[in-house]
């Protein structure tokens, strides 16, 4: 996998992943520009989450060309804090000198380094709102805290790409998208390029410039959103667009050879 | 193997004194954290591990902030382990081969049938257990404060 320093965020070219003798990616092509708000959906088992793995580096079984940032983050289905760090060396885990923000790049004493560290950590726990919970063990926090705590994990490392795998979900709650909002805002603010990946058709035209929809293997769909923010969920362009994307079958664009064929529902990838 | 079975062996080898003691009960500690201490290394969460790398931890960094820490609570249950086996080897050596110490006093009593003796020595094993359990379960209780969310100091 290369890392690209200019141009899109992410290209991706011919990737397939096969998991025993079923093919979940086949010959997959996206191309993803800096800042574009993209979301990934698809029913589950579609290899959402795999193709997310490939971009994250976590999955090097696959075959074809992968472009993506050298800054990227990733927000997991589930917080992923470590539960033995208390919140504040979560957020700064795995940074090093000169590693996070290209304006650190001098050398500097260890010590001015950590302070740094803990500066940059402080600031991006502030900036979801959990400057207080910095010593807490993460066991405290309760589910949106720690997602929020994730996400600034993410925000510290000034990510070109943030790579979220459905961090929003918060069953049992009345509005299910508690913490889509703050999402939604910081990489407003912090403008990454953003691949967010759910099954949540309202979701994604929420807070995407652009919706995929991943089926067979492929990019099926490939659709600008283009209302105008905030959005909300009773606008008329909304349910129009709503509509379409939830098909599965939708006439697929950016679709060249390759006919549709119908798998049944596969396990879980 | 059972390492009681070791006694004879280690006089042989060490002679009479404390290192056939210092010897065996070494080497009944050794394997119950082993044991344990493996076991919980292969069952850190791969989450997390994966959570680190993909944060940039290296293979040192992921060994110390998240194998070793995450092992920790089953080092602990080992290590507690450890120690009853400590105990009853000890007590064991010293019965068998001593010159001193607590089983070599029970021994003496029970030739020259003083009971009293033998229960101030069990007492007295009683309460070094006590003391021993209670040691490992501050120190999970300082180490593991994440667990249950100690605020800790």
């Amino acid at each position: 996998m290369a890392s690209a320093s200019a141009g899109p965020a992410i290209l991706v070219r011919d990737v397939s992943r096969r998991f025993g003798d079923r093919d979940v990616l086949r010959r997959l092509n996206l191309s993803i520009g800096a800042n574009e708000f993209v979301a990934l959906l698809g029913r589950s088992g579609t290899g959402k989450t795999t193709f997310l793995r490939i971009l994250g580096g976590l999955d090097p079984e696959y075959e074809g060309e992968v472009l993506v940032p050298g800054r990227r983050a990733v927000v997991f289905q589930e917080p992923r804090l470590i539960p033995w760090l208390r919140v504040l060396p979560n957020v700064g885990l795995g940074l090093r000198p000169g590693g996070s923000s290209p304006g650190s790049g001098s050398p500097k004493h260890r010590s001015s380094w950590r302070g740094e560290l803990r500066r940059q950590s402080l600031e991006a726990l502030a900036e979801v709102g959990l400057a207080s919970q910095a010593r807490a063990w993460p066991v405290t926090l309760s589910g949106g805290e720690a997602q929020r705590a994730a996400l600034a994990r993410a925000l510290v490392r000034d990510p070109q790409l943030m790579l979220l795998d459905e961090p929003v979900r918060c069953p049992g709650r009345a509005d299910p998208h508690p913490h889509a909002r703050p999402a939604a805002d910081l990489c407003a603010r912090h403008r990454p390029a953003v691949l967010l990946v759910t099954h949540d058709v309202d979701e994604a035209i929420l807070l995407a410039d652009r919706a995929l929809v991943l089926a067979d293997g492929q990019i099926r769909l490939d659709t600008r959103v283009t209302l105008p923010r905030p959005r909300d969920r009773g606008d008329h362009g909304f349910t129009t667009l709503r509509f379409p994307a939830c098909s599965p079958n939708s006439a697929p664009r950016n679709q060249p050879r390759e006919r549709r064929r119908e798998y049944g529902p596969g396990g879980k990838s | 193997m059972p390492i009681l079975g070791l006694v004879p062996l280690a006089i042989i080898w060490f002679g009479v004194g404390e290192w056939p003691k210092v010897f065996l009960i070494a080497l009944g500690c050794t394997f119950p954290v082993y044991v344990s201490t493996y076991a919980a290394i292969r069952g850190v969460d791969l989450k997390l591990v994966e959570a680190g790398q993909t944060f940039g931890l290296r293979r040192w960094g992921l060994v110390r902030k998240v194998i070793l820490p995450g092992a920790l609570p089953g080092f602990l249950v080992g290590l507690r382990f450890a120690l009853v086996g400590a105990w009853i080897v000890d007590v064991v050596a010293e019965e068998i081969n001593a010159q001193s110490g607590l089983g070599y006093l029970i021994n003496q009593a029970q030739s020259t049938d003083r009971i009293d003796i033998m229960f101030l020595c069990l007492a007295i094993y009683a309460v070094l257990g006590l003391l021993a359990d209670a040691a490992v379960r501050m120190l999970e209780r300082t180490l593991l404060a994440w667990r249950r969310g100690f605020s800790g100091g």
